[in-house]
């Protein structure tokens, strides 16, 4: 801050002492976007529960519910009982009071459901078809932008993309299944994949995250309810992008979702996932698994918008969001990309990875994280290179404003075996306001000496100089602002999909709009 | 004596105490504070892996009666200054000027009052921001040290060659209390130690300046440094450290004045079975202060090297300047690098950076030099001697570089012959 530009100290709209008038605006600005989370709705619906709480009998219902084989229940009551004893994971900068894990449901599926799942999208109800409508996602084979709003005016037209809606415990439906059948590729809900599929399930599930990896997901492992199954067979670009949707609408309950990817040799899927929840003054648990597996020469493309509920201005409600996300490249040449931009959540804790196994195996990791109010993120990567000449690159923007925590924490470790391996690691952090903090936890190990890891981290407030530049040329200083950030995010958001780069630039918008006066 | 205690995770060390307190009835800082101190070690227990700031330093056990070899010579042995030998743990008034340093500036003997050596312990154990198993140790178990307060305005002609010889596990501790305006500088060298504290408080516009060598060390040492500089104080540490069976070095930074500057700075020459661990805390508390952290590793055969640098800048402290690097070059296949360089940042108005990278010498400019008809061994030689310049740079005597200079140059040729 420069003199010219430094205002005397001025009380701020909720009583917090700010310094100068630039901080007392942007926590204005803070106080109104706390009130601008539009999938706040809940829809009303009639649901059913499994009994509240969690013991044996729930795994036990919920296996039944989907009519699973024995091995699976099995593999589920393994996990339930390692969940009792392991130890809640607590080295992540996140303060939340305990969870209660026996107040809240773990299954919830609208009522109509119960009595037979409907078939196609012709039998769902009209009412849960329009949650996704209001959301943006029209659950029809038409040509659409997921994600967009105004998808309609933009350009970009005939693309098409498969969709699997969840909607709390389960899946409502999937587009284009007939479709993406012709040319090979399995996409539908992970429930319906181990009724058609066992065998690629049995293979795959639990092969890159163990049933008893972490606390958050060996509760998955217990738990969970339903979420995406996708396989590429050999050699097959899948001819459209695929999406799920995942929305929590019931009260009081947790999702506990599961994702398997395979992307057999020489094949190509590009996933897309996005997620809101409605706005309530409780938090709920979202703990959420995926597994990605890339064989010889496959490519997974995986891109997320997270945007659960936040909470409101004073930290009330909120997602708590415990998600395992790991990738495998097994195969020689394989590649995975995992995408996020963060928004939502009161708690986001969630490292996507990648285990670099094949040779020439290759991992990408581009991320914006952004926290507002007292939202709280730590989030991050880790790259394990096991095999020879692989490489990874991590770009992390971590963007902290009101009062909120926001970690990038992450792991690069070079094997002795991994010869000839290559990463590049970049985070940058900025602060908006001097409530907020923004922390780098980034850990490097180096095994072999043929291996090039370069790491480099800044953290800094919104540039004088570059916003100095903009307003010379006649640029208002709000909008001088997020020039700045979106040149600040430009690396990340262009590995977007197209689908969702409109959507991300948005909301790096909203989110800084009017944060320098 | 103590009440009986639950069973002690280290007996050993308890024994250890016991006899001590037994044979130093009127030991310097008072029995209570050692207890205390001791009861703080005895708490938290011998770092493991799973302590987050011990997981790549392997300590396995710790024995309190195993004798401490040595190796080369002192690197310090040339230069003038006022010169303090511990031979396994007491001070041999034969071979120290504890006369003139006590005529130029004020030591404590016990002869007169000096409180304020309390001053810098308290300065220490306000940082609690992540325990210090041995600095705890040391303060139970210290046998003797120095302390010394440099009256403001004195600029002491001369450095403190602190010396530390013989075969004991000896535990010796340090504090010093630069006033106002006053200016220092403190050697640290030999392998005579076990455990090193170093508790400073630098003044306003006060300077310490501090160089440790550990080239003669064939064992262990754990070196925990703390200093609080006040506004406009300076302070500057540079460690080189060589091949040991294991090297722990923690500084912890205080920044709590205005405009206080504080540089950390280290080389690690490391080969065959050795662990050499850095670890930094920089606590920034005030406006524009400025820290720097340049660490430097070069690691052959199957050397270890461990960084881990934090950076925490408290709500407030704006106008930060924070900087760290840490590098290394791996001449084996079979050495490591681990670092950890952390950011935890509370202010907004601030500029902090770290860097870090590891990788094998640049072929490219092997080859440019081999070009030009220079051996392989001397062409990395130039190359390691290059690297580990930005570190060096950091001292600010330039006999003192020189010094430091000499030593890569001498682990090289070894490396050579």
């Amino acid at each position: 801050m420069t003199a010219s530009n430094a205002h005397a100290a001025m009380p701020a709209p909720d009583g917090l002492t700010v310094k100068e008038g630039v901080e007392a605006e942007t926590v204005e600005a803070v106080k109104e976007l706390s009130g601008e989370y539009k999938y706040g709705f809940s829809t009303d619906i009639e649901t059913e529960y499994a009994p509240k709480g969690l013991n044996e009998e729930i795994v036990r219902l919920i296996s039944a519910k989907k009519n699973e084989p024995q091995w699976l229940l099995d593999w589920r009551l393994e996990a339930f009982e390692r969940w009792l004893k392991q130890p809640e994971p607590d080295w992540a900068m996140l303060n939340y009071p305990a969870i209660d894990y026996q107040d809240q449901y773990y299954y919830a599926q609208p009522a109509s459901f119960a009595k037979a799942k409907p078939k196609s999208l012709d039998e769902v109800d009209p009412e849960l078809l329009r949650t996704y409508e209001k959301l943006g996602i029209p659950l029809k084979e038409q040509m659409i932008l997921a994600g967009v709003e105004g998808a309609e005016a933009t350009p970009f037209e005939g693309r098409k993309v498969a969709v699997d809606a969840v909607f709390d415990s389960v899946s409502v439906g999937t587009t284009f299944k007939a479709e993406l059948a012709k040319a090979g590729v399995i996409f539908c809900s992970i429930s319906e994949a181990v009724q058609e599929h066992p065998e690629l399930v049995k293979k795959y599930l639990g092969s890159v995250i163990s049933n008893s990896d972490n606390k958050f997901a060996t509760l998955n492992a217990a738990v969970f309810s339903d979420g995406s199954f996708v396989y590429v067979p050999p050699g097959v670009r899948c001819p459209m992008e695929l999406s799920t949707y995942f929305r929590i609408n019931a009260e009081n309950t947790g999702q506990f979702e599961r994702t398997l990817i395979i992307a057999d040799a020489g094949s190509y899927v590009s996933y897309l996932e996005g997620c809101t929840a409605p706005q309530r003054d409780e938090n709920q648990l979202h703990s959420a698994c995926v597994e990605l597996i890339a064989l010889d020469d496959a490519e997974i493309k995986y891109s997320t918008v997270q945007n659960w509920y936040p909470g409101d201005a004073n930290g009330k409600g909120g997602i708590y969001n415990f998600v395992t996300k790991r990738a495998e490249c097994r195969g020689r040449n394989s590649k995975v990309m995992w995408t996020q931009v963060e928004t939502g959540s009161a708690i986001t804790w969630k490292y996507p990875s990648c285990v670099l196994k094949g040779e020439n195996s290759q991992g990408e990791f581009y991320s914006i994280a952004i926290t507002n109010n007292a939202q709280q993120a730590d989030t991050g990567t880790k790259m394990i290179h096991l095999g020879k000449n692989t490489r990874s690159r991590i770009v992390s923007k971590g963007i902290s404003a009101g009062r909120a925590q926001n970690t990038y924490r992450g792991q690069v470790s070079m094997h002795p075996k991994a010869t000839g391996s290559r990463n590049f690691t970049q985070c940058d952090s900025l602060l908006i306001g001097d409530q907020c903090g923004a922390h780098t936890v980034p850990y490097i190990e180096v095994k072999n000496n043929s291996s090039r890891v370069e790491h480099e981290a800044t953290t800094s407030k919104v540039d004088e100089d570059q916003l100095f530049y903009c307003r010379q040329r006649g640029i208002g200083e709000e909008e001088a602002v997020a020039l700045v950030v979106n040149g600040f995010c430009k690396e990340v958001l262009q590995a977007l999909p197209m689908e969702f780069a409109v959507e991300a630039q948005k909301l790096v918008a909203i989110s800084l709009e009017g944060s320098v006066g | 004596m103590e009440a009986p205690v639950i069973e002690s995770k280290v007996p050993a060390w308890r024994a250890a105490f016991t006899r001590f307190l037994a044979e130093h009835p009127a030991a310097q800082f008072g029995a209570q504070s050692r207890r205390d101190a001791f009861e703080r070690f005895e708490a938290h227990g011998l770092p493991t892996r799973r302590h987050e700031y011990w997981r790549y330093t392997p300590l396995r056990a710790l024995d309190p009666d195993q004798a401490l070899a040595s190796k080369g010579g002192d690197p310090f042995a040339a230069v003038d200054g006022y010169r303090l030998v511990f031979v396994d743990g007491v001070m041999d008034a034969s071979r120290s000027d504890h006369l003139a340093l006590g005529a130029a500036i004020d030591v404590a003997d016990g002869s007169k009052d000096c409180s304020w050596v309390d001053i810098v312990a308290e300065d220490a154990r306000a940082h609690t921001a992540v325990e210090r198993p041995f600095a705890e140790l040391n303060r139970a178990l210290c046998s003797h040290g120095l302390a010394a307060r440099i009256p403001a305005g004195v600029k002491l002609d001369k450095p403190i060659l602190l010396r530390y010889e013989g075969a004991q596990p000896a535990h010796l501790r340090v504090g010093l209390l630069v006033e106002d305006g006053a200016e220092v500088t403190v050697l640290e060298s030999g392998a005579g130690a076990l455990t090193m504290l170093i508790e400073a408080r630098v003044g306003s516009g006060a300077s310490l300046h501090h160089l440790r060598a550990q080239t003669e060390l064939v064992d262990r040492q754990f070196a925990s440094l703390f200093a609080r500089v006040l506004e406009g104080g300076h302070f500057a540490s540079f460690t080189l450290a060589a091949d040991a069976a294991l090297i722990r070095n923690e500084t912890m930074l205080d920044l709590t004045g205005d405009e206080a500057r504080g540089h950390v700075a280290g080389g690690v020459l490391g080969r065959a079975g050795s662990v050499i661990d850095n670890t930094v805390f920089v606590t920034h508390a005030a406006l524009k202060g400025e820290s720097r952290q340049v660490f430097k590793n070069v690691l052959d055969e199957d050397g270890r090297g461990v960084f881990q640098g934090k950076i925490l800048v408290r709500k407030g402290a704006q106008k930060t300047d924070g900087y760290q690097i840490s590098q290394s070059i791996l001449l084996d296949e079979r050495a490591e690098f681990d670092a950890k360089p952390e950011l935890e940042i509370y202010a907004d108005d601030v500029a902090c950076s770290h860097g870090s990278t590891s990788g094998a010498i640049d072929e490219t400019a092997l080859f440019y030099l081999r070009s030009r008809g220079v051996d392989r061994r001397t062409a990395e030689s130039l190359l390691v001697a290059a690297f580990i310049e930005e570190a060096i740079a950091e001292i600010a005597d330039e006999d003192l570089q020189e010094v430091m200079r000499g030593e890569v140059a001498r682990w090289m040729t070894e490396r050579a012959g």
